[in-house]
C-alpha cells in the first residue's frame, strides 16, 4: 500500500457515515466592513500603505516617466531594471531617450540564469506595472508573467510600482470576483503591501528584510 | 546573567524545564514584553466585536467544510496541481518525506538548501536530517536564521526567536559571523540580509511551507513579511514545499476570510507584507521562477486525529500562534519548556497525536484551562475542551482503548483505586457520614505526605467539626 492509499483510506473510515458540511460562505462578512465610496478608496489605501513606510505619488500619465527619473537622480542610482516586452517599458524607455536620463535602463530580457549574480547584487532599482490596488488592506495586486518577471518586484533594494486610480478595488473579495481569479491564475501571483520587513529581534520594525528596502507607488490618475 | 536553553539540555520533562524557565528572569522578561505587545496587537486588528465574532465563525464553517470533505479535497487539490506542473508527493511519516526531499535534492545533486519559514520542516526536523547528508539546509526567516545558528529550535511559531533581545543576537552574529558587535536591530537585520541574500544566490533549492493549499485552482499560498518566502520559492531552480493535510481548503474565495483571520491575529497586520500565491513551475516562455516545483503532504498523526470526530476540531488550525500569546502558561515558562515543534495551547492538542501521549505525557495538565486560548482561536476551536478530552484519553486504561496515540499514558491503578473510593463514599449517604464522622475525630491521623502537594504546601488536616456540622448548629440557633 502507498502512503497516498493509507492515508487516504484512513481519512475516509474517519468520515464513514457523515455527509458533506454544506457550503454557506457569506460573502457579506468580507464585503461589507470593507467597502469604501469611490473617493475614499485611494484615502484608505494610501494610509495605510504609508503606515508601512511605502512612499506615494499621485500623478496623471504623462508625468510618471518624468517621476521615476526624479526618483534615481533624487537617490543617485545608477540603473534601473524594467520591462521592455511591455506597454509601460516601452513608455519609459522613450522618455528614457527623449530626456538623456543618466540611470542605466536594463531590460529583464534574458533568463535568470544568464545574470543571476548580477540581478542579485548589482541591480538599484525596478519599475513594474500592478493589476490593481486593494484600499481594505492597502495592497498591490502584481501578476507576474513572461514579459514582467517575478523577481522584479522582490530582488532591487527600490521596487517603484504603477498603479491605476481606477483599477483600485474595495477589497480582496471584489478583486477576485471581478478579475475571477478562479478561472486562471499566473504562475506567481502576489499581493505587495509596503516595502519587505521583519520584528522578529525584540519585534522592533526593521525594513528591508530580504526584499525591497523602499517601495514607491505611484498612483495614475486617468485623464 | 542571563541563561538559555539549548536543544541539547531539552532531555527531562516538561515539569522540569518549566522550572529553570521560571527562575530564568530574562527569559521572562523577554516573553512578558512580547507577549503583551502582540495581545494589544491583536486587540487592536480587531476593533469590531461583531465584525470579528463573524469573521471567526466564517473561519470555523470554511475549516470544517473543508475537513468534512479532505479526502476528496486532497485528491483534487493532487489532480490540479498535476495538471499546473507540480509533483505531489504523500508521507504517512516524518521519514517518509525526509526522504521524498532527499531523494528531490539529489536528483538535482543538490548541495545547498534554503528555507522559508515552515513548522512542517521542523517536525520533520529536516535540516539535520539534510546535513547528516551533507546537505547544508539554512533557515531564511530572521527568526529561524538566528535561532538555528545558535543550535537552538524556535519558541514560538510566528516569532522564532522572542526569547532573545538584541544584545544576544549582536553577541551571536559577532562569534558565529565575525561582525562587530552591534545594538541597532536594523544593522543586525542588514547582516541577515547579506549574509542569506548570498544563499539565495547560491541555493540549489528552495524549501517553504503552505499556508493553504487551494483545491479548486491548484495553488499554494504562503504570507510573509521578510521576502525570505518569495525567494526560496523563485530564486532556486527547484522548490519544495511541504505541508500537513489539514491545510487544504476547497475554493479560492474560502482564503480571503482565513487571511485576515490569520494575520490579524497572529500580529495585528492587515495583511502581511506578501501574500504569495503559487501555481506551478517556471511555463516555458518566462523568465524566472522554477523549473520543478514540488508538494510533500505529510500526515505524522493527523489522521489519527482526525479519526475522532471532537478530535479532529484539532485540524482546524491555521497556526497564528494566538493561543501562545494569550496563554498565561506560554507567557511564563516560554515555548522551549514543551520541548516540542508546537509549544503554547496549540502544541498541547496537537503534539500527542504526533508524538504519542508517553513523550508529552504533561502537555494536557500544563493549563490552568482559563479559556483564553478557545477565546482568540480565529477557527474557534474549543481549546480547552481539547484538553480536557486529552486528560481523560491520557488517564484511560488499555481496557477502555485510549483513542490518541499512546494513551493512558499517565493511568495508574493506585490512583483509579482512590478516586473509585472517593466516588463510593460521596454517592453513599451511610458511607459518607460515617467517614465525616470518623474523619472530624481522626484527622490528625491524616497522611503528612500526599505527593506533590505536600512539596510546597503544609499537609491538610480535616477540620474538628464538619460544615454539616456546623451548619446544623447555625440553623439551630437561627430556630431559637
Amino acid at each position: 500500500m502507498s502512503a497516498r492509499s493509507n492515508i487516504l483510506n484512513k481519512l475516509r473510515a474517519g468520515l464513514a457515515g457523515t455527509t458533506p458540511r454544506p457550503d454557506d460562505f457569506d460573502e457579506g462578512l468580507v464585503t461589507r466592513p470593507w467597502q469604501y465610496a469611490p473617493e475614499d478608496r485611494i484615502t484608505r489605501l494610501r494610509s495605510l500603505m504609508e503606515a508601512v513606510h511605502t512612499e506615494i505619488h499621485q500623478l496623471t500619465t504623462e508625468q510618471w516617466p518624468a517621476k521615476v527619473q526624479e526618483l534615481l537622480e533624487r537617490r543617485g542610482l545608477k540603473n534601473l531594471l524594467y520591462a521592455p516586452g511591455t506597454d509601460h517599458g516601452q513608455t519609459l524607455s522613450e522618455h528614457w531617450q527623449q530626456s538623456g536620463a543618466a540611470p542605466e535602463l536594463l531590460a529583464y530580457d534574458r533568463p535568470i540564469e544568464e545574470w543571476k549574480e548580477e540581478l542579485f547584487w548589482q541591480v538599484d532599482a525596478s519599475i513594474t506595472g500592478t493589476v490593481g490596488g486593494i484600499a481594505a488592506t492597502g495592497s498591490l495586486v502584481v501578476w507576474p508573467d513572461r514579459h514582467e518577471p517575478r523577481l522584479m518586484s522582490l530582488l532591487p533594494p527600490l521596487h517603484i510600482a504603477l498603479l491605476k486610480a481606477s483599477e483600485v478595488e474595495d477589497n480582496l473579495y471584489g478583486m477576485m470576483q471581478k478579475h475571477n481569479w478562479s478561472a486562471g491564475l499566473p504562475t506567481n501571483l502576489l499581493l505587495v503591501s509596503g516595502p519587505s520587513k521583519t520584528a522578529d529581534i525584540e519585534q522592533v520594525l526593521a525594513y528591508g528584510a530580504h526584499g525591497p528596502k523602499e517601495l514607491v507607488v505611484l498612483i495614475l490618475e486617468d485623464a | 546573567m542571563s541563561q538559555r536553553i539549548p536543544v541539547k539540555e531539552l532531555t527531562d520533562s516538561f515539569r522540569g524545564r518549566a522550572v529553570g524557565a521560571l527562575a530564568d528572569a530574562q527569559l521572562r522578561t523577554n516573553f512578558r514584553v512580547a507577549m503583551d505587545s502582540l495581545m494589544k496587537k491583536r486587540a487592536d486588528a480587531f476593533p469590531d466585536e461583531e465584525e470579528r465574532e463573524g469573521l471567526r465563525e466564517l473561519g470555523n464553517h470554511i475549516k470544517a467544510r473543508a475537513l468534512s470533505r479532505l479526502p476528496d479535497l486532497l485528491e483534487q487539490l493532487e489532480t490540479r496541481l498535476t495538471a499546473n506542473g507540480v509533483k505531489v508527493h504523500w508521507a504517512e511519516t516524518t521519514e517518509e518525506a525526509n526522504r521524498i526531499v532527499h531523494s528531490i535534492i539529489e536528483a538535482k545533486q543538490g548541495s545547498q538548501v534554503v528555507k522559508g519559514k515552515s513548522m512542517v520542516s521542523e517536525e520533520m526536523e529536516m535540516n539535520d536530517y539534510l546535513a547528516e547528508r551533507n546537505i547544508e539546509c539554512l533557515e531564511s526567516d530572521m527568526g529561524e536564521y538566528i535561532v538555528q545558528l545558535d543550535g537552538e529550535k524556535p519558541s514560538h511559531i510566528i516569532m522564532p526567536a522572542i526569547h532573545k533581545n538584541r544584545f544576544q543576537v549582536s553577541k551571536l552574529f559577532h562569534d558565529k559571523l565575525g561582525v562587530d558587535e552591534t545594538e541597532d536591530v536594523n544593522e543586525l537585520i542588514q547582516i541577515g540580509r547579506r549574509t542569506l541574500r548570498q544563499k539565495f544566490l547560491e541555493a540549489d533549492v528552495g524549501v517553504s511551507g503552505v499556508n493553504f493549499a487551494i483545491a479548486e485552482t491548484g495553488t499554494l499560498l504562503l504570507v510573509e513579511n521578510e521576502g525570505n518566502g518569495r525567494m526560496s520559492t523563485t530564486a532556486p531552480p527547484v522548490h519544495i514545499a511541504v505541508t500537513g493535510i489539514e491545510k487544504v481548503v476547497e475554493n479560492l474565495r474560502d482564503v480571503v476570510p482565513l487571511l485576515s483571520l490569520l494575520t490579524r491575529s497572529a500580529l495585528g497586520q492587515p495583511i502581511t507584507t506578501y501574500v504569495n500565491m503559487i501555481s506551478g513551475p517556471r511555463k516555458a516562455d518566462e523568465l524566472d521562477g522554477p523549473e520543478e516545483v514540488h508538494l510533500v503532504l505529510l500526515d505524522n498523526g493527523r489522521s489519527g486525529a482526525f479519526a475522532d470526530a471532537q478530535l479532529r476540531q484539532t485540524l482546524n488550525c491555521i497556526r497564528c500562534g494566538a493561543c501562545m500569546n494569550h496563554c498565561p502558561v506560554y507567557a511564563r515558562v516560554g515555548g522551549h519548556t514543551y520541548g516540542e515543534v508546537y509549544p503554547g495551547p496549540i502544541g498541547k492538542i496537537i503534539t500527542p497525536h504526533m508524538v504519542g501521549l508517553h513523550k508529552v505525557p504533561d502537555h494536557p495538565s500544563a493549563s490552568s484551562l482559563c479559556g483564553a486560548c478557545g477565546e482568540v482561536c480565529p477557527v474557534k476551536i474549543p481549546i480547552p475542551e481539547m484538553l480536557q478530552r486529552l486528560r481523560q484519553e491520557n488517564v484511560k486504561s488499555p481496557a477502555e482503548q485510549p483513542k490518541v496515540k499512546d494513551g493512558g499514558a499517565k493511568y495508574s491503578r493506585k490512583e483509579r483505586a482512590i478516586w473509585r473510593f472517593w466516588a463510593s463514599l460521596n454517592t453513599s449517604p451511610v458511607f459518607y457520614r460515617l467517614f465525616l464522622w470518623g474523619a472530624t475525630r481522626f484527622g490528625k491521623l491524616a497522611p503528612k505526605n500526599v505527593g506533590p502537594w505536600t512539596e510546597n504546601h503544609s499537609a491538610p488536616v480535616p477540620a474538628r467539626r464538619s460544615l454539616h456540622d456546623l451548619a446544623k448548629a447555625h440553623l439551630n440557633q437561627g430556630d431559637r
